[in-house]
């Protein structure tokens, strides 16, 4: 058979499983959803259709944010999703995904059954098998490799806060190859270089004081495309309030659709447009003197280091207006404190250079005293959590994702190292891939090296919702239970307040999956395992670390949240600063840095221009979409889709494309794309277009997704890599467009 | 009481989160709207401007649908909006013909539908469903009568306008920039 399907295939809409579901359900359902006419009178025909059903708070997982929801459920059926007015990253509002979660717990392609691989890998041919035989055979598989490789040979990859149950098994087991692509994929370097300067990560959610700002200047960020719900809010207020928003993007986002000012960069030279910014402010006096002199060590360096950096040398760089560069620096000195460079958040875009891009925007948010100032970025609050006691975890060797020297600055194991070793088994070999929530062919770039490290591979197993392309190689498939129908692990969230979260089921798994907890507990026991589970089930767990931790979990159950006390988190509110770098100081110029043969102080290097006929390649964010997770959520298909590839009018004219027409992307090494529709437009430079990510599947399984779009990976043949922390740099491809006949 | 809705561009973001969010409330049907979301880009690169809305029946105090339906499905309710009595429509769509902005189609079930403000929401003392969900607070509903309201807060910014005014429908849907 292929993929096992739902019993019951509930769609996204109500009025078509009402018209196709089965006798009485149907029937009741119709008589509790269906013209309900209330007592309006004169005005009759005020149709009621009577989606507030039984309420359920818990957390979102339609992206990473982790907003607080209320999920209203009539039958086992989710109807509607609003934002949950008590927790303070939603705030009663909710993004598209988040409103759309149940086109995935009601996803007609779920998987449901767990499933055992009887094709080639890749083939997506599969066997329905219970969890007995599907565990029993992934326990029996490790315990083989274990015996052969040790313990290390096991690598686990893991996306959302659902992994928490995986990370503790593999630790349990001795792997310490644990990696999830959001660090050398995506936020990496920024984490690095913030950490490197201020002693301390920008957070998830970023710790930024927006709606308090004065000034708030974005990099590439697309807030209001990319939605993450607080985040947008804040914006939304400081844009109704007249802040002075500073845009730099080579694209017209709807963000730079706002701002006072927008700055259309020449792609990849974000660098010297920092390093000018710093100049103006530093030579003209307009940073934070005395906050510099308290908290900050290096300034000298930095002032002789930016000396040469004048906006008209930026300008020839970036293609900006020199007096432009200039005002712009000082309008954020004059804001300041209460101006804010966001520290970005997908920050892997050239590779050499993504660290130290990230560590200018630190210096400069430094300058502008914006760390721990109210209106820049906050000095966050969370609560405390304890664990449930299980024994320590056994020592385990170094990862295997780097080599001796290797991108010393990585927080994380890095994803595409572990498929490195896994392809040439240095330093030792890695057999089995365990990999939870991320699809794995889309969210590594250089696809055909993923595929050949998992030819190579003893063991696949693959935990999931829903059939992406990762699943389709797996030699066992294991059916999670979507985030509608589970209950995960406290969810502990640092923010103004402090607060921890509980997600849980507000209806129950889908066929015969199970939630991650149970997983984990069962295949833990099949691997020796068991005293790291001791917890006889969910509430038993959740009891245990509320009583712990002081929360009262019916509270919890009740409001989905436990918000903590008030805590100073800028200066303005009393806060005293503090900063965990070696020196205790903001680190303007990095020791740490400069000690391993780095620049201590951010360089700019001009990046490769397009090859004649050629685009830069540049990918990000449309609003209803999270990766390629949400392509085959059939709510979220109902929105716009903003699967084109957007085309500069003046380009478009000169290739003879016009809007609507469906071209190939051919990239520097010949890659060539399945057919896109190009969206012509005025709203990005001539000199590179723009594909929303998460696009172009492949998956069988995936019905409704597949072969809609293309995914800007299949365009990614070349990756420059960070070496300060490993970051896979993927806007260095270049492409050229070909019209369909 | 009139009942309005007073929309304001420079907060919207366009992410939509209002279209699904009528569509779960009112369980409109696949591939059908009771709002949308229009981006329009002017000037040309790099002097551009966008302009974001958020669309849907315009409530009109002067409505051709209500002119023009043969049945009086179609009716004011007294409160400021429009709305469509099931029973008495027979899907002649003259009402989809007469409106200017396209805010009506045939439901599947053979009556024309369109946004109600939410009205069943609105008289339980809620917002309407794209109002709270928005994440920008871009949507307001309120009473244009009720001077301390949002909506009169935002009725009295120069920069109030109505979709298609040659029309001269008097919506009470109107935008600020």
């Amino acid at each position: 058979m292929q993929w096992a399907r739902g019993m019951n295939a509930l769609t996204f809409s109500r009025r078509r499983f009402l018209g196709v579901g089965a006798g009485t359900m149907a029937a009741m359902a119709a008589t509790q959803a269906d013209s309900v006419f209330r007592g309006y009178g004169a005005h009759a025909g005020v149709h009621d259709p009577c989606t507030d059903g039984r309420v359920v708070r818990t957390v979102c997982e339609l992206c990473f944010w982790k907003c607080g929801i209320q999920a209203h459920v009539l039958r086992n059926h989710v109807t509607k999703i609003q934002g949950s007015p008590l927790h303070p990253l939603s705030l009663g509002r909710l993004c598209p995904r988040g409103t759309g979660g149940g086109g995935l717990a009601h996803d007609p392609d779920r998987l449901v059954r767990p499933l055992v691989r009887v094709g080639p890998r890749g083939s997506e041919r599969f066997e329905a098998v219970s969890w007995e035989v599907a565990l029993g055979t992934i326990a029996e598989k490790l315990e083989v490799i274990r015996r052969r490789h040790g313990p290390e040979a096991v690598a686990m990859f893991n996306h959302g806060a659902g992994a928490s149950w995986f990370k503790h098994l593999f630790r349990a087991w001795g792997t310490n190859n644990i990696a999830a692509p959001s660090f050398a994929q995506c936020r990496g370097p920024r984490d690095v270089a913030f950490d490197l300067t201020f002693g301390a990560e920008p957070g998830s959610p970023e710790t930024l004081d927006i709606a308090a700002s004065d000034c708030l200047v974005l990099i590439g960020s697309h807030l209001g495309e990319n939605m993450h719900n607080t985040q947008v809010q804040e914006f939304a207020d400081f844009v109704a309030k007249g802040g002075d928003l500073i845009v730099v993007d080579p694209r017209f986002s709807v963000a730079a659709s706002k701002a006072r000012t927008w700055l259309p960069i020449r792609p990849g030279t974000d660098t010297a447009l920092l390093l000018a910014w710093i100049h103006v402010l530093i030579t003209e006096g307009r940073y934070q003197r005395e906050y510099i002199e308290r908290y900050a060590q290096g300034f000298d360096e930095l002032a002789r280091h930016v000396a040469p950096f004048t906006p008209e040398w930026a300008a020839a760089e970036t293609s900006l207006d020199p007096e432009l560069i200039r005002s712009t620096a000082r309008r954020m000195g004059a804001a300041a404190p209460a101006a804010l460079v966001h520290p970005g958040r997908h920050a892997t875009w050239y590779g050499a250079d993504d660290t130290q891009r990230s560590r200018a925007i630190a210096i400069l948010d430094a300058l502008l005293g914006a760390w721990g100032h109210r209106g820049g970025i906050f000095v966050p609050a969370g609560m405390r959590l304890a664990p449930y006691p299980t024994p320590p975890y056994p020592s385990a060797r170094p990862a295997a994702d780097r080599r001796p020297g290797e991108a010393p600055f990585a927080l994380e194991p890095i994803a595409q190292g572990l498929r490195r070793a896994t392809l040439d088994s240095d330093p030792y070999p890695v057999k089995a891939w365990f990999v939870y929530g991320t699809n794995l062919i889309q969210s590594l770039p250089q696809k055909a090296e993923t595929i050949r490290a998992i030819q190579s591979l003893d063991l696949l197993v693959a935990v999931d919702v829903i059939p992406a392309e990762i699943v389709g190689y797996a030699d066992v498939v294991l059916p999670e239970a979507s985030y509608l129908e589970r209950y995960d692990d406290l969810i502990g969230l640092s923010w103004r307040r402090g607060a921890v979260a509980l997600r849980q089921p507000a209806i129950p798994p889908l066929g015969d999956s199970k939630p991650g907890w149970w997983i984990a507990k069962k295949l833990g026991e099949r691997l020796g395992l068991g005293a790291y589970f001791p917890w006889r089930d969910i509430d038993d767990y959740l009891e245990e670390r509320c009583r712990r931790s002081n929360l009262d979990l019916a509270t919890l159950k009740r409001d989905g949240v436990i918000v903590g006390p008030e805590r100073a988190s800028t200066v303005e509110e009393g806060l005293a600063l503090s900063f965990h770098t070696p020196s205790a100081k903001i680190e303007l110029s990095s020791e740490r840095l400069r000690e391993r043969g780095f620049d201590a102080l951010p360089v700019y290097r001009r990046p490769a221009d397009p090859p004649a006929g050629f685009f830069r390649l540049l990918y990000g964010r449309a609003p209803a979409q999270t990766f390629g997770r949400t392509a085959n959520n059939r709510q979220l298909g109902e929105l716009t889709h903003g699967d084109r590839l957007w085309l500069n009018a003046s380009a478009a004219a000169r290739l003879g494309v016009r809007n609507g027409d469906r071209v190939r992307m051919i990239n520097q090494d010949g890659a060539r794309s399945e057919p896109v529709a190009v969206k012509v437009t005025q709203r990005i430079r001539a000199d590179c277009v723009f594909l929303p990510h998460g696009w172009g599947h492949t998956a069988r399984g995936l019905r409704y997704a597949r072969g809609k779009g293309v995914d800007d990976g299949d365009m990614i043949t070349r990756v420059d890599v960070d070496p300060v922390m490993g970051g896979t740099g993927m806007r260095g491809n270049f492409v050229s467009i070909e019209r369909e006949g | 009481m009139r009942r309005v809705m007073i929309i304001d561009e420079s907060r919207c973001v366009g992410c939509e989160a209002c279209v699904l969010a009528c569509k779960n409330e009112n369980d409109v049907p696949e591939g059908m709207y009771r709002d949308w979301v229009t981006q329009e880009a002017r000037g040309t690169f790099p002097e551009l401007s966008l302009s974001i809305r958020s669309e849907r029946c315009n409530h009109c105090q002067d409505a051709p649908c209500v002119t023009n339906c043969p049945t009086g499905a179609s009716h004011y309710r007294g409160d400021g909006t429009v709305q469509i009595n099931r029973a008495l429509c027979t899907g002649c769509r003259a009402c989809i013909a007469a409106c200017p902005y396209g805010a009506r189609f045939v439901h599947p079930d053979g009556y024309v539908d369109k946004c109600t403000l939410c009205v069943h929401r609105l008289d339980r003392g809620q917002g309407t469903a794209c109002e709270e969900v928005c994440p920008t607070q871009a949507i307001a509903v309120g009473d244009a009568d009720d001077p301390t309201s949002e909506v009169a807060r935002r009725m009295r910014r120069a920069s109030l306008y109505v979709l298609q005014p040659e029309a001269a429908t008097r919506p009470n849907v109107a935008y600020v920039r």
